[in-house]
């Protein structure tokens, strides 16, 4: 699916942020254990824009965040951040190449932020970032609250302490700088007032202002925001606006910022990034990813009808349907030479070979090594290897696959054409066979996460899940329910 | 509505009675069965073994206080809509902002008080001056050692049980140097502080990672590593039987002894054993001062406000920027820093030094100083030493009380429990201690002090 996006970038002129991108995110992954957070992400942030990223909960957002602020460190990946013009890739890749975190000159330096500490990407790669949680210092003043913001310049004023005991002048002037900076961001915030009031007596909405202005204070070259929205009521969520656009435009700063708030991603980005379990699924403006069905499948959570009206998808699937229909007519003219043998025949409606294919994962296990009598064209360019499917489900008749919770009717049509009509068939699945239907579904990860297989191994023994008995009562609109509707909406015998 | 709610509530209220006195009779015979053995049953020794006397009247009256005392707080504080005690807090909240009034004041006279302090016993007190001297270092020690402790525990939020280890690396330090290479006080004093300081900063990795609990049991072991190593290194510290002979300070060179050449004799004053207390107590109000200075400094340096926000959110301060690891390793070192000199003064005074001195009770007094005066509030230290040290002592002058109880009653063994009993009080009163409020540490338009209620108390508590 990765591939099939960026050749939908790469199609059109490259973008602006992927020309003077400040910040690449170049193949991260994540993984806590067995958990995959982000898999095998790139993105770029370009250099003055204010960049959205967003997506369902737990799609992975905060994770990138906290990788590319140095809160986790990425399993996998590069992240560059860049203070000069251009793409700068020779620094980029002399730095990545010998052992150092950044090289540094005046034309412009890099910074690998994977390799840095927390701290240092704040001080010297000048990112900053704010919490989806306040993480204001509470029992501080708003105004100590931007000193401390300071620290750095403030440290080294003070001689690192030792000058500041002896009360150096050099100290007391840069103390007067720091707070003269310190009000000028309490005024852009509407602060003033409360400057000596401790941070936590301060209203929600003013101490999501306090947390910019404090991450402002540390000179970002990159301020990221995580949801920075989050809680406001519509008046100061457009008073934020106009604050990261006044960011963006007097300080030069660009802006990375989760949000679920649509109103001020659309109004303010410039350029927007959706994720799906750890994987982009969209990348463009915000008229591009608005429009974009696989934006919307994953917003509303929809596998739908509407899903299939998806012109490329669509497309997929006639393409599949045609091959099949071909290979079937070709089947019938000659024999192919190695596989068919063994394989029973793809046209055969006698019981043995519905048992064999259909039955009982006990015995469909054997059958499992055998290609599939569906013939995808690029089954070849996804991962791992196409599950063994057959053309007409068999006596009994197709199973309602929407039963396995995240298979809907447009899912379950895909199957089918995959030649995957029944539990039995799902439920002996190894690794492989689920990247691939993974890759090719264009939900990597999806299938593990919601255990299909598990599933499928208990609805073919006839059991039940608790989300088939829900859909079985009706209760799910995603999904067929089993008796009055399959039929008529899912269509298949 | 209100005529309804009379019977009601006299319903109620013979419903408390009933209750309290069911409690009261419950918790008396709680005392019973408990007293019965340890108050009821006497064993003496007799001839031909022990002989067992009753002691009823020492058991019942013990029962009916209790009955009493629980009934009485049954019906006027815990089964009542309006306790009494809540007028004592609404008492007493008041004196939270008064106290900060107070404290610039307060703080002043104090300082003078100080400054005056061994002169004011000498002319009013001839014949105790000596003790109260002696008694004004003490506390002026621990003044000291809790200032040093507050940069850990009040300011960075670490909370540290081992507090007394550099206390010891301190006092050894100096006996070391004295014994081995003949450094005076003056001359060992700052390479104690800077041995203690790298010790702060040894205890200092181990424990960047820990937080809470775990932070508190390693720096608590740390102390008493530190005490047992004193203890089994025969071979350098001498051991149990500790270093005696430790030299006495010198003013400029001069001595504080009898005859020629001594302080006295310089000066052309008469020789009084008191001079040399006098100057012990200028020397270690010095020190106190200094590390006062230096705190209140550090405060309003980079390096003071990093420490106040590690403790109010770690998190955060990584995200700005701020290298936590070494702001954290800094308010080890200069914490201990203090406390070596604290023990090299200690040293000095005593003459004497042994593992002895630094159990695991110093770091829990020491502890209860700032905690009683309040995380990160130095006059609050200067309070709760004087309550707790000063009080320790007072205590044992506590003869009247033999006119009350009569002459079998010995005051000083009661000591202790009349000490805990006011530590719960005050804890009671004030849970974050006396000087709650905390002061920032810069201001745009109006000094307002922030309250306990909003100021974290970091790691460990």
């Amino acid at each position: 699916m990765g591939s099939v996006l960026q050749n939908e970038v790469d199609g059109a002129a490259p973008a602006r942020w992927d020309e003077t991108p400040i910040l690449s995110v170049e193949h991260l992954t994540m993984r806590f254990g067995g958990l995959v957070a982000v898999n095998d992400l790139s993105f770029n942030v370009g250099r003055g824009d204010i960049t959205a990223l967003i997506g369902p909960n737990g799609a992975g957002k905060t994770t990138v965040f906290n990788c590319v602020t140095g809160f986790y460190k990425p399993t996998e990946g590069r992240t560059a951040m860049r203070h000069g013009a251009g793409l700068q890739a020779s620094a980029i890749e002399e730095v990545t190449r010998s052992d150092r975190r950044y090289k540094e000159s005046p034309q412009g330096s890099v910074y690998l932020l994977e390799r840095m500490p927390d701290f240092e990407i704040s001080q010297r790669a000048k990112v900053a970032r704010t919490f989806q949680n306040i993480r204001l210092f509470g029992g501080m003043t708003a105004l100590e609250n931007l000193l401390v913001a300071q620290h750095n310049p403030l440290m080294i004023a003070s001689l690192f302490t030792i000058g500041g005991i002896l009360g150096v002048p050099g100290y007391k002037k840069a103390e007067k700088q720091a707070i003269e900076k310190a009000r000028y961001w309490l005024e852009q915030v509407h602060l003033t007032e409360r400057a000596d009031d401790p941070a936590a007596d301060l209203p929600y909405g003013a101490q999501r202002r306090l947390e910019i202005a404090r991450a402002m204070c540390t000179d970002p070259l990159l301020l990221c925001l995580d949801e920075p929205a989050a809680g406001l009521n519509p008046r100061e969520s457009h008073e934020l606006n106009e604050l990261l656009k006044f960011i963006r435009e007097t300080h030069g700063t660009s802006i990375l910022l989760i949000e679920h708030d649509m109103g001020v991603v659309m109004e303010i980005s410039d350029h927007v990034i959706v994720l799906d379990y750890g994987v982009k699924i969209s990348d463009g403006d915000a008229l591009h990813v608005k429009s974009d069905p696989r934006v919307i499948a994953a917003y509303l959570g929809v596998d739908d009808e509407a899903e299939i009206d998806v012109p490329e998808i669509k497309h997929d699937l006639e393409e599949v349907v045609e091959e099949a229909q071909e290979l079937a007519a070709a089947d019938k003219s000659k024999p192919k030479p190695k596989p068919k043998k063994p394989r029973p025949a793809a046209k055969a409606s006698g019981a043995k070979p519905a048992a064999r294919n259909a039955g009982s994962p006990a015995r469909a296990k054997a059958v499992v090594p055998a290609p599939s009598e569906i013939k995808i064209k690029n089954a070849a360019d996804f991962p791992g290897r196409q599950p063994h499917g057959t053309k007409k489900p068999g006596p009994p008749g197709a199973d309602n696959l929407t039963r396995i919770k995240g298979i809907g009717p447009a899912n379950e049509k895909k199957l089918n054409a995959l030649g995957i009509w029944r539990f039995g068939q799902i439920a002996v699945w190894k690794a492989p066979e689920v990247d691939w239907v993974g890759a090719w579904l264009a939900f990597p990860g999806r299938i593990q996460r919601e255990e299909w297989v598990k599933q499928a191994k208990t609805l073919a023994k006839g059991g039940a899940t608790a989300f088939s008995k829900r859909v079985d009562k009706g209760d799910v609109p995603t999904s067929k329910a089993r008796k009055p509707r399959s039929g008529g909406k899912g269509g298949k015998p | 509505m209100a005529a309804r709610s009379v019977p009601l509530s006299s319903a109620r209220d013979d419903n408390r009675l009933a209750n309290s006195l069911r409690d009261a009779a419950i918790a008396a015979l709680m005392v019973f069965a408990l007293g019965f053995f340890f108050l009821g049953v006497r064993t003496d020794i007799a001839p031909g073994g022990l002989a067992l006397s009753f002691r009823w009247g020492l058991l019942f009256s013990a029962v009916a206080i209790v009955f009493a005392g629980r009934l009485l707080l049954n019906l006027f504080v815990f089964k009542t809509s309006a306790p009494i005690t809540a007028q004592f807090s609404g008492m007493f909240s008041g004196t939270g902002s008064s106290f900060a009034g107070l404290g610039k004041w307060l703080a002043r006279a104090l300082l003078a008080f100080a400054i005056v302090l061994p002169f004011f016993f000498t002319y009013f007190f001839p014949n105790k001056d000596r003790q109260y001297i002696d008694l004004a270092i003490l506390i002026m020690t621990y003044i000291m050692l809790g200032w040093g402790l507050n940069i850990v525990v009040g300011l960075a939020g670490l909370l540290d049980l081992g507090y007394v280890a550099f206390y010891a690396v301190g006092a050894y330090s100096f006996a070391l140097l004295a014994q081995n290479f003949g450094f005076g006080f003056w001359m060992a004093l700052p390479l104690a502080g800077l041995l203690a300081a790298f010790w702060g900063v040894i205890l200092g990795f181990p424990v960047l990672r820990l937080r809470g609990d775990y932070l508190a049991i390693v720096t608590l072991a740390f102390g008493e590593i530190i005490r047992i190593v004193l203890l089994n290194w025969y071979d350098f510290t001498n051991g149990p039987d500790g270093i005696s002979g430790i030299p006495r300070p010198t003013l400029f060179g001069l001595e504080f002894s009898r005859g020629e050449g001594g302080f006295a004799d310089f000066f052309g004053i008469p020789y009084d054993s008191i001079h040399r207390f006098i100057y012990l107590y200028y020397i270690i109000f010095v020190l106190a001062i200094i590390t006062n200075l230096v705190t209140i400094r550090l405060r309003r340096l980079p390096v003071g406000r990093a420490w106040e926000a590690l403790r109010e959110d770690e998190i955060a301060c990584r995200s700005l920027g701020i290298n936590t690891t070494n702001t954290k390793l800094t308010a080890f070192s200069i914490g201990a820093m203090f406390g070596g000199f604290a023990g090299s003064f200690f040293a000095t005074r005593q003459g004497f030094i042994s593992p002895e001195s630094f159990t695991f009770l110093e770091s829990a007094i020491i502890l209860a100083i700032v905690v009683l005066g309040g995380l990160g509030s130095q006059i609050g230290v200067v309070i709760a030493s004087v309550v707790m040290i000063g009080g320790i002592e007072m205590l044992r002058n506590l003869g009247f009380l033999q006119h009350v109880f009569g002459d079998g009653f010995d005051p000083t063994q009661y000591r202790m429990l009349i000490f805990g009993l006011a530590m719960v009080l005050i804890m009671v009163w004030r849970p974050r201690g006396l000087i709650t409020t905390r002061e920032p540490t810069a201001v745009l338009k109006e000094k307002k002090r922030i309250g306990a209620d909003m100021v974290a108390q970091g790691e460990g508590h």
